[in-house]
Protein backbone atom coordinates (compact mmCIF):
# COMPACT_ATOMS: atom_id res chain seq x y z
CA UNK A 1 0.00 0.00 0.00
CA UNK A 2 1.17 3.48 -0.73
CA UNK A 3 1.61 6.18 1.83
CA UNK A 4 -1.48 7.94 0.50
CA UNK A 5 -3.62 4.93 1.40
CA UNK A 6 -2.49 4.96 4.97
CA UNK A 7 -3.15 8.65 5.34
CA UNK A 8 -6.66 8.55 3.95
CA UNK A 9 -7.97 5.55 5.86
CA UNK A 10 -10.33 6.64 8.63
CA UNK A 11 -9.08 5.88 12.09
CA UNK A 12 -12.10 4.06 13.48
CA UNK A 13 -15.23 2.89 11.69
CA UNK A 14 -17.72 4.63 13.87
CA UNK A 15 -18.56 6.42 17.01
CA UNK A 16 -20.09 3.62 19.03
CA UNK A 17 -23.42 4.44 20.53
CA UNK A 18 -23.56 2.33 23.67
CA UNK A 19 -27.22 3.01 24.30
CA UNK A 20 -28.15 1.53 20.95
CA UNK A 21 -30.57 4.40 20.64
CA UNK A 22 -31.08 6.66 17.69
CA UNK A 23 -30.80 9.84 19.72
CA UNK A 24 -27.13 10.63 19.17
CA UNK A 25 -25.89 12.86 16.38
CA UNK A 26 -24.49 11.91 13.00
CA UNK A 27 -21.90 9.22 13.66
CA UNK A 28 -19.88 10.07 10.57
CA UNK A 29 -18.55 13.28 12.06
CA UNK A 30 -15.15 14.18 13.47
CA UNK A 31 -12.85 11.32 12.65
CA UNK A 32 -9.41 12.78 12.16
CA UNK A 33 -7.50 13.93 15.16
CA UNK A 34 -6.33 17.55 15.30
CA UNK A 35 -2.74 16.25 15.04
CA UNK A 36 -3.43 15.05 11.49
CA UNK A 37 -1.02 17.40 9.73
CA UNK A 38 1.77 16.36 12.03
CA UNK A 39 1.25 12.65 11.38
CA UNK A 40 1.12 13.44 7.65
CA UNK A 41 4.53 15.05 7.97
CA UNK A 42 5.89 12.03 9.82
CA UNK A 43 4.68 9.86 6.93
CA UNK A 44 6.51 11.84 4.28
CA UNK A 45 9.75 12.66 6.02
CA UNK A 46 11.28 9.16 6.43
CA UNK A 47 11.01 8.14 2.76
CA UNK A 48 12.37 11.55 1.73
CA UNK A 49 15.35 11.02 4.00
CA UNK A 50 15.96 7.64 2.35
CA UNK A 51 15.70 9.32 -1.06
CA UNK A 52 18.35 11.80 0.02
CA UNK A 53 20.62 8.96 1.12
CA UNK A 54 20.13 7.16 -2.20
CA UNK A 55 20.96 10.27 -4.21
CA UNK A 56 24.03 10.91 -2.08
CA UNK A 57 25.19 7.32 -2.61
CA UNK A 58 24.49 7.69 -6.31
CA UNK A 59 26.72 10.79 -6.51
CA UNK A 60 29.38 9.07 -4.44
CA UNK A 61 29.53 5.99 -6.69
CA UNK A 62 29.28 8.03 -9.87
CA UNK A 63 31.84 10.72 -9.07
CA UNK A 64 34.21 9.05 -6.60
CA UNK A 65 34.12 5.29 -7.24
CA UNK A 66 33.61 5.23 -11.01
CA UNK A 67 35.24 8.54 -11.84
CA UNK A 68 36.02 8.50 -15.58
CA UNK A 69 33.99 5.34 -16.20
CA UNK A 70 30.81 6.99 -14.88
CA UNK A 71 29.00 6.51 -18.20
CA UNK A 72 27.95 3.30 -16.35
CA UNK A 73 26.17 5.44 -13.76
CA UNK A 74 25.97 9.10 -14.75
CA UNK A 75 25.30 11.45 -11.83
CA UNK A 76 21.63 12.44 -11.31
CA UNK A 77 21.96 15.96 -12.69
CA UNK A 78 23.47 14.60 -15.92
CA UNK A 79 20.57 12.14 -16.25
CA UNK A 80 18.05 14.95 -15.83
CA UNK A 81 19.88 17.33 -18.15
CA UNK A 82 20.48 14.82 -20.95
CA UNK A 83 17.17 12.93 -20.91
CA UNK A 84 14.55 15.28 -19.56
CA UNK A 85 15.86 18.74 -20.46
CA UNK A 86 16.93 17.73 -23.96
CA UNK A 87 13.64 18.07 -25.82
CA UNK A 88 14.38 15.57 -28.60
CA UNK A 89 15.29 12.82 -26.11
CA UNK A 90 12.37 13.75 -23.84
CA UNK A 91 9.95 13.43 -26.78
CA UNK A 92 11.41 10.00 -27.63
CA UNK A 93 10.99 8.85 -24.03
CA UNK A 94 7.47 10.24 -23.68
CA UNK A 95 6.37 8.72 -27.00
CA UNK A 96 7.74 5.33 -26.01
CA UNK A 97 6.14 5.59 -22.57
CA UNK A 98 2.79 6.44 -24.13
CA UNK A 99 2.99 3.44 -26.52
CA UNK A 100 3.95 1.17 -23.63
CA UNK A 101 1.04 2.40 -21.56
CA UNK A 102 -1.34 1.72 -24.46
CA UNK A 103 -0.14 -1.88 -24.64
CA UNK A 104 -0.22 -2.25 -20.86
CA UNK A 105 -3.74 -0.84 -20.54
CA UNK A 106 -5.06 -2.93 -23.44
CA UNK A 107 -3.53 -6.04 -21.91
CA UNK A 108 -4.77 -5.16 -18.46
CA UNK A 109 -8.29 -4.48 -19.74
CA UNK A 110 -8.37 -7.86 -21.48
CA UNK A 111 -6.95 -9.59 -18.37
CA UNK A 112 -9.63 -7.98 -16.17
CA UNK A 113 -12.48 -9.02 -18.47
CA UNK A 114 -11.20 -12.55 -19.04
CA UNK A 115 -10.20 -12.99 -15.39
CA UNK A 116 -13.53 -11.87 -13.92
CA UNK A 117 -15.58 -13.93 -16.39
CA UNK A 118 -13.42 -17.00 -15.81
CA UNK A 119 -13.71 -16.63 -12.04
CA UNK A 120 -17.50 -16.19 -12.24
CA UNK A 121 -17.75 -19.34 -14.35
CA UNK A 122 -15.70 -21.23 -11.77
CA UNK A 123 -17.77 -19.95 -8.87
CA UNK A 124 -21.02 -20.89 -10.62
CA UNK A 125 -20.05 -24.42 -11.61
CA UNK A 126 -17.82 -26.65 -9.54
CA UNK A 127 -16.77 -28.67 -12.58
CA UNK A 128 -15.46 -25.55 -14.33
CA UNK A 129 -13.34 -24.81 -11.29
CA UNK A 130 -12.12 -28.40 -10.98
CA UNK A 131 -11.26 -28.69 -14.64
CA UNK A 132 -9.76 -25.27 -15.36
CA UNK A 133 -8.29 -23.82 -12.17
CA UNK A 134 -5.21 -26.10 -12.34
CA UNK A 135 -4.41 -24.46 -15.68
CA UNK A 136 -4.67 -21.00 -14.17
CA UNK A 137 -2.10 -22.14 -11.62
CA UNK A 138 0.01 -23.71 -14.38
CA UNK A 139 -0.10 -20.40 -16.24
CA UNK A 140 1.13 -18.67 -13.12
CA UNK A 141 3.96 -21.18 -12.64
CA UNK A 142 5.14 -21.15 -16.25
CA UNK A 143 7.84 -18.55 -16.82
CA UNK A 144 6.00 -16.38 -19.33
CA UNK A 145 9.34 -15.52 -20.94
CA UNK A 146 9.42 -19.11 -22.18
CA UNK A 147 6.16 -18.51 -24.05
CA UNK A 148 7.06 -15.13 -25.53
CA UNK A 149 8.89 -16.44 -28.64
CA UNK A 150 5.93 -18.69 -29.38
CA UNK A 151 3.51 -15.78 -29.11
CA UNK A 152 5.54 -13.86 -31.66
CA UNK A 153 5.70 -16.93 -33.87
CA UNK A 154 1.90 -17.21 -33.83
CA UNK A 155 0.67 -13.63 -33.63
CA UNK A 156 3.38 -11.62 -35.32
CA UNK A 157 5.77 -9.19 -33.70
CA UNK A 158 3.40 -6.29 -33.36
CA UNK A 159 0.90 -4.66 -30.97
CA UNK A 160 -1.26 -7.80 -30.73
CA UNK A 161 1.61 -10.03 -29.64
CA UNK A 162 2.79 -7.48 -27.08
CA UNK A 163 -0.74 -7.21 -25.67
CA UNK A 164 -1.03 -10.99 -25.40
CA UNK A 165 2.16 -11.11 -23.35
CA UNK A 166 0.60 -8.57 -20.98
CA UNK A 167 -2.58 -10.60 -20.67
CA UNK A 168 -0.67 -13.79 -19.86
CA UNK A 169 1.33 -12.06 -17.16
CA UNK A 170 -1.58 -10.09 -15.67
CA UNK A 171 -4.31 -12.73 -15.83
CA UNK A 172 -3.64 -14.90 -12.79
CA UNK A 173 -4.04 -12.27 -10.05
CA UNK A 174 -7.38 -11.27 -11.56
CA UNK A 175 -8.64 -14.86 -11.69
CA UNK A 176 -7.48 -15.89 -8.24
CA UNK A 177 -8.53 -12.68 -6.48
CA UNK A 178 -11.97 -12.61 -8.06
CA UNK A 179 -12.56 -16.28 -7.31
CA UNK A 180 -11.43 -15.81 -3.72
CA UNK A 181 -13.73 -12.80 -3.36
CA UNK A 182 -16.74 -14.62 -4.79
CA UNK A 183 -16.16 -17.66 -2.60
CA UNK A 184 -15.53 -15.91 0.68
CA UNK A 185 -19.03 -14.49 0.97
CA UNK A 186 -20.33 -14.81 4.53
CA UNK A 187 -22.43 -17.95 5.04
CA UNK A 188 -25.13 -16.05 6.99
CA UNK A 189 -25.49 -13.65 4.06
CA UNK A 190 -25.99 -16.61 1.71
CA UNK A 191 -28.67 -17.96 4.05
CA UNK A 192 -30.35 -14.57 4.19
CA UNK A 193 -30.75 -14.74 0.42
CA UNK A 194 -31.67 -18.44 0.43
CA UNK A 195 -34.51 -17.80 2.90
CA UNK A 196 -36.12 -15.51 0.32
CA UNK A 197 -35.69 -18.10 -2.41
CA UNK A 198 -33.21 -15.94 -4.33
CA UNK A 199 -31.90 -17.54 -7.52
CA UNK A 200 -28.24 -17.88 -8.49
CA UNK A 201 -28.28 -14.85 -10.77
CA UNK A 202 -29.71 -12.70 -7.99
CA UNK A 203 -27.20 -13.99 -5.46
CA UNK A 204 -24.37 -13.30 -7.91
CA UNK A 205 -25.51 -9.79 -8.79
CA UNK A 206 -26.69 -8.60 -5.38
CA UNK A 207 -24.40 -10.48 -3.03
CA UNK A 208 -21.36 -12.22 -4.48
CA UNK A 209 -20.11 -9.61 -6.94
CA UNK A 210 -20.48 -6.62 -4.59
CA UNK A 211 -18.87 -8.61 -1.78
CA UNK A 212 -16.01 -9.59 -4.11
CA UNK A 213 -15.27 -6.02 -5.24
CA UNK A 214 -12.51 -5.34 -2.67
CA UNK A 215 -10.71 -8.52 -3.75
CA UNK A 216 -11.27 -7.73 -7.42
CA UNK A 217 -9.77 -4.27 -7.02
CA UNK A 218 -6.82 -5.69 -5.10
CA UNK A 219 -6.26 -8.07 -8.03
CA UNK A 220 -6.47 -5.15 -10.47
CA UNK A 221 -3.71 -3.29 -8.70
CA UNK A 222 -1.38 -6.29 -8.83
CA UNK A 223 -2.28 -6.96 -12.46
CA UNK A 224 -1.77 -3.31 -13.36
CA UNK A 225 1.85 -3.45 -12.22
CA UNK A 226 2.41 -6.77 -13.97
CA UNK A 227 0.93 -5.54 -17.25
CA UNK A 228 3.55 -2.77 -17.38
CA UNK A 229 6.20 -5.46 -16.95
CA UNK A 230 4.54 -7.48 -19.72
CA UNK A 231 4.48 -4.52 -22.10
CA UNK A 232 8.20 -3.85 -21.60
CA UNK A 233 9.09 -7.54 -21.97
CA UNK A 234 7.03 -7.61 -25.18
CA UNK A 235 9.06 -4.65 -26.47
CA UNK A 236 12.32 -6.49 -26.00
CA UNK A 237 11.17 -9.40 -28.10
CA UNK A 238 8.86 -7.82 -30.67
CA UNK A 239 10.43 -4.83 -32.33
CA UNK A 240 8.10 -4.55 -35.28
CA UNK A 241 5.58 -1.70 -35.59
CA UNK A 242 5.94 0.96 -32.91
CA UNK A 243 7.43 -0.65 -29.84
CA UNK A 244 7.56 1.26 -26.60
CA UNK A 245 9.97 1.90 -23.80
CA UNK A 246 11.54 -1.58 -23.86
CA UNK A 247 12.82 -0.96 -27.36
CA UNK A 248 14.17 2.40 -26.28
CA UNK A 249 16.00 0.74 -23.38
CA UNK A 250 17.71 -1.76 -25.73
CA UNK A 251 18.65 1.06 -28.09
CA UNK A 252 20.29 3.14 -25.35
CA UNK A 253 22.14 0.12 -23.97
CA UNK A 254 23.52 -0.74 -27.40
CA UNK A 255 24.74 2.81 -27.86
CA UNK A 256 26.20 2.97 -24.32
CA UNK A 257 24.07 6.07 -23.63
CA UNK A 258 23.98 5.75 -19.87
CA UNK A 259 22.21 9.01 -19.09
CA UNK A 260 19.42 8.30 -21.58
CA UNK A 261 19.13 4.75 -20.30
CA UNK A 262 18.56 5.99 -16.79
CA UNK A 263 16.04 8.52 -18.05
CA UNK A 264 14.07 5.75 -19.77
CA UNK A 265 14.25 3.56 -16.66
CA UNK A 266 12.89 6.39 -14.52
CA UNK A 267 10.08 6.93 -17.05
CA UNK A 268 9.22 3.20 -16.91
CA UNK A 269 9.22 3.29 -13.10
CA UNK A 270 6.98 6.35 -13.07
CA UNK A 271 4.59 4.66 -15.50
CA UNK A 272 4.31 1.71 -13.15
CA UNK A 273 3.71 3.98 -10.15
CA UNK A 274 1.10 6.02 -12.04
CA UNK A 275 -0.86 2.96 -13.20
CA UNK A 276 -0.69 1.40 -9.73
CA UNK A 277 -1.84 4.65 -8.14
CA UNK A 278 -4.56 5.12 -10.75
CA UNK A 279 -6.12 1.79 -9.88
CA UNK A 280 -5.85 2.60 -6.20
CA UNK A 281 -7.84 5.78 -6.84
CA UNK A 282 -10.40 3.92 -8.95
CA UNK A 283 -10.85 1.37 -6.15
CA UNK A 284 -11.23 4.10 -3.57
CA UNK A 285 -13.79 5.94 -5.69
CA UNK A 286 -15.76 2.75 -6.32
CA UNK A 287 -15.86 1.12 -2.89
CA UNK A 288 -14.04 3.44 -0.48
CA UNK A 289 -17.40 4.62 0.84
CA UNK A 290 -18.08 1.31 2.55
CA UNK A 291 -14.78 -0.56 2.48
CA UNK A 292 -11.84 0.48 4.64
CA UNK A 293 -8.56 -0.14 2.87
CA UNK A 294 -6.13 -1.39 5.48
CA UNK B 1 -23.58 -27.61 2.61
CA UNK B 2 -27.08 -28.27 1.50
CA UNK B 3 -29.88 -25.92 2.15
CA UNK B 4 -33.50 -26.00 1.31
CA UNK B 5 -34.63 -22.62 0.23
CA UNK B 6 -38.16 -21.79 1.14
CA UNK B 7 -40.07 -21.32 -2.05
CA UNK B 8 -42.06 -18.15 -2.28
CA UNK B 9 -45.44 -18.16 -3.91
CA UNK B 10 -47.95 -20.02 -1.79
CA UNK B 11 -48.62 -17.10 0.44
CA UNK B 12 -51.98 -17.26 2.05
CA UNK B 13 -51.28 -14.19 4.10
CA UNK B 14 -53.88 -11.50 4.56
CA UNK B 15 -52.82 -8.05 3.36
CA UNK B 16 -50.48 -6.37 5.85
CA UNK B 17 -52.30 -4.40 8.47
CA UNK B 18 -51.64 -0.69 8.71
CA UNK B 19 -49.21 0.02 11.53
CA UNK B 20 -50.73 -0.45 14.93
CA UNK B 21 -54.29 -0.04 13.71
CA UNK B 22 -56.09 -3.37 13.58
CA UNK B 23 -55.54 -6.19 15.99
CA UNK B 24 -55.87 -9.68 14.51
CA UNK B 25 -59.17 -11.47 14.97
CA UNK B 26 -59.34 -13.39 18.27
CA UNK B 27 -59.99 -16.61 16.37
CA UNK B 28 -56.55 -16.42 14.83
CA UNK B 29 -54.85 -16.13 18.18
CA UNK B 30 -54.94 -19.89 18.81
CA UNK B 31 -53.48 -20.86 15.46
CA UNK B 32 -50.64 -23.29 15.84
CA UNK B 33 -47.90 -21.82 13.65
CA UNK B 34 -45.08 -24.21 14.47
CA UNK B 35 -45.43 -27.82 15.48
CA UNK B 36 -42.43 -30.09 16.03
CA UNK B 37 -43.17 -33.72 16.87
CA UNK B 38 -40.35 -36.02 17.93
CA UNK B 39 -37.87 -34.12 15.80
CA UNK B 40 -34.29 -35.38 15.62
CA UNK B 41 -31.30 -34.07 13.79
CA UNK B 42 -28.18 -36.01 12.99
CA UNK B 43 -25.61 -34.35 10.79
CA UNK B 44 -23.69 -36.08 8.01
CA UNK B 45 -20.63 -36.32 10.26
CA UNK B 46 -22.62 -38.36 12.79
CA UNK B 47 -23.16 -35.61 15.36
CA UNK B 48 -26.62 -35.80 16.87
CA UNK B 49 -27.76 -32.24 17.52
CA UNK B 50 -31.36 -32.86 18.53
CA UNK B 51 -33.34 -35.85 19.66
CA UNK B 52 -37.02 -36.32 20.43
CA UNK B 53 -37.93 -32.63 20.41
CA UNK B 54 -41.62 -31.73 20.78
CA UNK B 55 -42.23 -28.03 20.51
CA UNK B 56 -45.15 -25.85 19.54
CA UNK B 57 -45.49 -22.14 18.96
CA UNK B 58 -49.01 -20.74 18.75
CA UNK B 59 -50.03 -17.35 17.48
CA UNK B 60 -49.70 -14.85 20.31
CA UNK B 61 -46.94 -16.82 22.00
CA UNK B 62 -43.37 -15.76 22.49
CA UNK B 63 -41.37 -18.90 23.16
CA UNK B 64 -37.76 -18.72 24.28
CA UNK B 65 -35.39 -21.64 24.17
CA UNK B 66 -32.50 -21.64 26.64
CA UNK B 67 -29.79 -24.22 26.69
CA UNK B 68 -26.04 -24.68 27.00
CA UNK B 69 -23.84 -23.80 24.02
CA UNK B 70 -23.81 -26.42 21.31
CA UNK B 71 -27.07 -28.05 22.42
CA UNK B 72 -28.73 -27.60 19.04
CA UNK B 73 -30.82 -24.53 19.85
CA UNK B 74 -29.86 -22.87 16.60
CA UNK B 75 -30.47 -26.07 14.67
CA UNK B 76 -34.06 -25.86 15.89
CA UNK B 77 -34.45 -22.50 14.18
CA UNK B 78 -32.67 -23.62 11.04
CA UNK B 79 -35.14 -26.48 10.73
CA UNK B 80 -38.12 -24.22 11.41
CA UNK B 81 -36.97 -21.75 8.74
CA UNK B 82 -36.29 -24.43 6.14
CA UNK B 83 -32.55 -23.79 6.03
CA UNK B 84 -32.11 -27.41 7.07
CA UNK B 85 -34.37 -30.44 7.13
CA UNK B 86 -34.81 -32.61 10.21
CA UNK B 87 -33.49 -36.13 9.88
CA UNK B 88 -36.48 -37.58 11.74
CA UNK B 89 -39.84 -36.50 13.13
CA UNK B 90 -42.62 -34.23 11.93
CA UNK B 91 -42.14 -30.55 11.28
CA UNK B 92 -45.19 -28.44 10.56
CA UNK B 93 -44.74 -24.78 9.80
CA UNK B 94 -48.12 -23.29 9.03
CA UNK B 95 -47.10 -19.95 7.62
CA UNK B 96 -44.91 -18.63 4.85
CA UNK B 97 -44.40 -15.28 6.50
CA UNK B 98 -41.33 -16.10 8.54
CA UNK B 99 -38.90 -13.54 9.84
CA UNK B 100 -35.40 -14.73 10.69
CA UNK B 101 -33.00 -12.64 12.73
CA UNK B 102 -29.44 -13.93 12.66
CA UNK B 103 -26.87 -13.90 15.44
CA UNK B 104 -25.08 -11.03 13.72
CA UNK B 105 -26.93 -8.21 12.05
CA UNK B 106 -25.80 -9.64 8.64
CA UNK B 107 -26.23 -6.28 6.92
CA UNK B 108 -24.70 -5.79 3.49
CA UNK B 109 -21.89 -3.30 4.12
CA UNK B 110 -22.27 -1.58 0.74
CA UNK B 111 -25.94 -0.78 1.31
CA UNK B 112 -27.16 2.01 3.55
CA UNK B 113 -29.81 1.41 6.21
CA UNK B 114 -32.73 2.00 3.85
CA UNK B 115 -31.34 -0.24 1.11
CA UNK B 116 -30.57 -2.97 3.65
CA UNK B 117 -34.09 -2.83 5.03
CA UNK B 118 -35.50 -2.97 1.51
CA UNK B 119 -33.48 -6.06 0.61
CA UNK B 120 -35.98 -8.79 1.47
CA UNK B 121 -38.88 -7.11 -0.33
CA UNK B 122 -36.52 -6.56 -3.25
CA UNK B 123 -35.67 -10.28 -3.32
CA UNK B 124 -39.41 -10.98 -3.24
CA UNK B 125 -39.58 -8.81 -6.39
CA UNK B 126 -42.01 -6.35 -4.88
CA UNK B 127 -42.53 -3.06 -6.75
CA UNK B 128 -40.19 -0.24 -5.84
CA UNK B 129 -42.78 2.07 -4.29
CA UNK B 130 -44.18 -0.75 -2.18
CA UNK B 131 -40.83 -1.79 -0.73
CA UNK B 132 -39.86 1.82 -0.07
CA UNK B 133 -43.08 2.27 1.87
CA UNK B 134 -42.56 -0.93 3.88
CA UNK B 135 -38.93 -0.06 4.57
CA UNK B 136 -39.78 3.41 5.84
CA UNK B 137 -42.50 2.01 8.07
CA UNK B 138 -40.13 -0.57 9.54
CA UNK B 139 -37.33 1.98 10.00
CA UNK B 140 -39.70 4.28 11.88
CA UNK B 141 -40.92 1.37 13.97
CA UNK B 142 -37.44 0.46 15.24
CA UNK B 143 -36.53 4.09 15.86
CA UNK B 144 -33.95 4.55 13.12
CA UNK B 145 -35.60 7.52 11.39
CA UNK B 146 -32.91 9.94 10.28
CA UNK B 147 -30.33 7.19 9.80
CA UNK B 148 -31.72 5.89 6.49
CA UNK B 149 -28.66 6.98 4.52
CA UNK B 150 -26.03 5.78 6.99
CA UNK B 151 -23.86 2.81 6.14
CA UNK B 152 -23.64 -0.14 8.55
CA UNK B 153 -20.05 0.74 9.48
CA UNK B 154 -21.26 4.08 10.76
CA UNK B 155 -23.74 2.47 13.18
CA UNK B 156 -23.31 1.07 16.66
CA UNK B 157 -23.93 -2.61 17.31
CA UNK B 158 -27.36 -1.88 18.73
CA UNK B 159 -28.36 0.21 15.72
CA UNK B 160 -27.15 -2.50 13.37
CA UNK B 161 -29.35 -5.00 15.16
CA UNK B 162 -32.30 -2.59 14.90
CA UNK B 163 -31.67 -2.37 11.16
CA UNK B 164 -31.67 -6.15 11.00
CA UNK B 165 -34.98 -6.26 12.92
CA UNK B 166 -36.47 -3.66 10.58
CA UNK B 167 -35.37 -5.73 7.59
CA UNK B 168 -37.30 -8.75 8.87
CA UNK B 169 -40.30 -6.62 9.83
CA UNK B 170 -40.80 -5.67 6.16
CA UNK B 171 -41.96 -9.25 5.60
CA UNK B 172 -44.72 -8.65 8.17
CA UNK B 173 -43.92 -12.04 9.67
CA UNK B 174 -46.46 -14.21 11.44
CA UNK B 175 -43.64 -16.27 12.91
CA UNK B 176 -40.48 -14.52 13.99
CA UNK B 177 -37.35 -16.60 14.59
CA UNK B 178 -34.49 -15.09 16.60
CA UNK B 179 -31.10 -16.79 16.78
CA UNK B 180 -29.42 -15.21 19.85
CA UNK B 181 -29.69 -11.79 18.25
CA UNK B 182 -28.57 -9.73 21.23
CA UNK B 183 -25.80 -11.99 22.49
CA UNK B 184 -23.01 -9.74 21.27
CA UNK B 185 -24.45 -6.53 22.70
CA UNK B 186 -23.67 -4.87 26.00
CA UNK B 187 -26.10 -5.22 28.90
CA UNK B 188 -27.78 -1.80 28.58
CA UNK B 189 -28.29 -2.09 24.83
CA UNK B 190 -29.59 -5.60 25.27
CA UNK B 191 -32.17 -4.56 27.87
CA UNK B 192 -33.34 -1.69 25.68
CA UNK B 193 -33.72 -3.95 22.68
CA UNK B 194 -35.60 -6.46 24.82
CA UNK B 195 -38.15 -3.75 25.63
CA UNK B 196 -38.31 -2.71 21.98
CA UNK B 197 -38.92 -6.31 21.00
CA UNK B 198 -41.73 -6.64 23.53
CA UNK B 199 -43.28 -3.46 22.17
CA UNK B 200 -43.08 -4.84 18.62
CA UNK B 201 -44.54 -8.14 19.80
CA UNK B 202 -47.53 -6.49 21.43
CA UNK B 203 -48.05 -4.16 18.45
CA UNK B 204 -47.52 -6.53 15.54
CA UNK B 205 -48.82 -9.71 17.18
CA UNK B 206 -46.32 -12.06 15.57
CA UNK B 207 -45.46 -15.33 17.27
CA UNK B 208 -41.85 -15.52 18.42
CA UNK B 209 -39.31 -18.29 18.80
CA UNK B 210 -36.26 -16.84 20.48
CA UNK B 211 -32.94 -18.54 21.20
CA UNK B 212 -30.73 -17.28 23.99
CA UNK B 213 -28.40 -18.51 26.70
CA UNK B 214 -29.39 -15.74 29.09
CA UNK B 215 -31.97 -16.99 31.58
CA UNK B 216 -33.14 -13.54 32.66
CA UNK B 217 -33.56 -12.44 29.05
CA UNK B 218 -35.59 -15.58 28.41
CA UNK B 219 -37.93 -15.03 31.35
CA UNK B 220 -38.28 -11.32 30.70
CA UNK B 221 -39.12 -11.64 27.00
CA UNK B 222 -41.33 -14.63 26.72
CA UNK B 223 -44.69 -16.14 27.46
CA UNK B 224 -43.11 -19.60 27.59
CA UNK B 225 -39.55 -20.70 28.38
CA UNK B 226 -38.25 -24.02 27.08
CA UNK B 227 -35.12 -25.47 28.67
CA UNK B 228 -32.90 -27.75 26.60
CA UNK B 229 -30.27 -30.21 27.73
CA UNK B 230 -26.72 -30.50 26.46
CA UNK B 231 -26.02 -32.43 23.29
CA UNK B 232 -27.95 -34.17 21.98
CA UNK B 233 -30.47 -31.44 22.71
CA UNK B 234 -33.70 -32.55 24.34
CA UNK B 235 -36.37 -30.45 25.96
CA UNK B 236 -36.09 -31.03 29.69
CA UNK B 237 -38.65 -28.59 31.04
CA UNK B 238 -41.14 -25.94 29.95
CA UNK B 239 -42.20 -22.96 32.06
CA UNK B 240 -45.17 -20.64 31.50
CA UNK B 241 -44.32 -17.04 32.29
CA UNK B 242 -47.27 -15.40 34.06
CA UNK B 243 -46.27 -11.71 33.86
CA UNK B 244 -48.34 -9.20 31.86
CA UNK B 245 -47.40 -8.04 28.39
CA UNK B 246 -46.04 -5.46 27.73
CA UNK B 247 -43.60 -6.07 30.54
CA UNK B 248 -42.79 -3.49 33.12
CA UNK B 249 -38.96 -3.31 33.24
CA UNK B 250 -39.18 -3.31 37.03
CA UNK B 251 -40.55 -6.83 37.22
CA UNK B 252 -36.90 -7.88 36.93
CA UNK B 253 -36.52 -6.85 40.56
CA UNK B 254 -39.59 -8.66 41.92
CA UNK B 255 -39.34 -11.85 44.00
CA UNK B 256 -41.63 -13.64 41.52
CA UNK B 257 -39.22 -12.91 38.66
CA UNK B 258 -36.25 -14.00 40.75
CA UNK B 259 -38.03 -17.20 41.71
CA UNK B 260 -38.86 -18.09 38.11
CA UNK B 261 -35.34 -17.32 36.85
CA UNK B 262 -34.06 -19.46 39.68
CA UNK B 263 -36.23 -22.39 38.64
CA UNK B 264 -35.20 -22.03 34.99
CA UNK B 265 -31.52 -21.85 35.96
CA UNK B 266 -31.97 -24.92 38.11
CA UNK B 267 -33.58 -26.87 35.25
CA UNK B 268 -30.77 -25.73 32.97
CA UNK B 269 -28.16 -27.03 35.39
CA UNK B 270 -30.02 -30.32 35.81
CA UNK B 271 -30.20 -30.77 32.05
CA UNK B 272 -26.56 -29.98 31.59
CA UNK B 273 -25.38 -32.89 33.72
Amino acid sequence: MTAADTVAAPAAPSAEDPSGGAASGGPAAARRSPGGSRSRLSLWVPPLVVLGVIIAAWYFVSLVVLGRRNYLLPPPHTVIAESFLDTSILVDILDATWRTSQVALAGLGAAIVIGVIWAIAMSQARWVERSTFPYAVLLQCTPILALVPLIGFWFGYDFLARTIVCVLIALFPMVSNTLFGLQSVDQAHRELFALQGAGRGTVLAKLELPAALPAIFAGMRISAGLSVVGAIVGDFFFQRGTPGIGALLSKYVNRLEGAHLFGAIIAAALLGVVIFGLFGLIAKAAIGRWYDFA
Amino acid sequence: MTMTARKPGTRTAPPPAPAGATAPAPAASRTRLLDFTDVAMTFANGTTALSGVDLTVDAGEFVTVVGPSGCGKSTLLRIASGLESASAGRVDVRTDRIGYVFQDATLLPWRNVRANVELLAELQKEPKAERARKAQEAIDLVGLSGFERNLPKELSGGMRMRTSLARSLTLDPQLFLFDEPFGALDEITRERLNDELIRLFTEKRFAGLFITHSVSEAVYLSTKVVVMSGRPGRIVKTFDVPFDMPRNPDIRFTPEFAELTGEVSHALREGHR
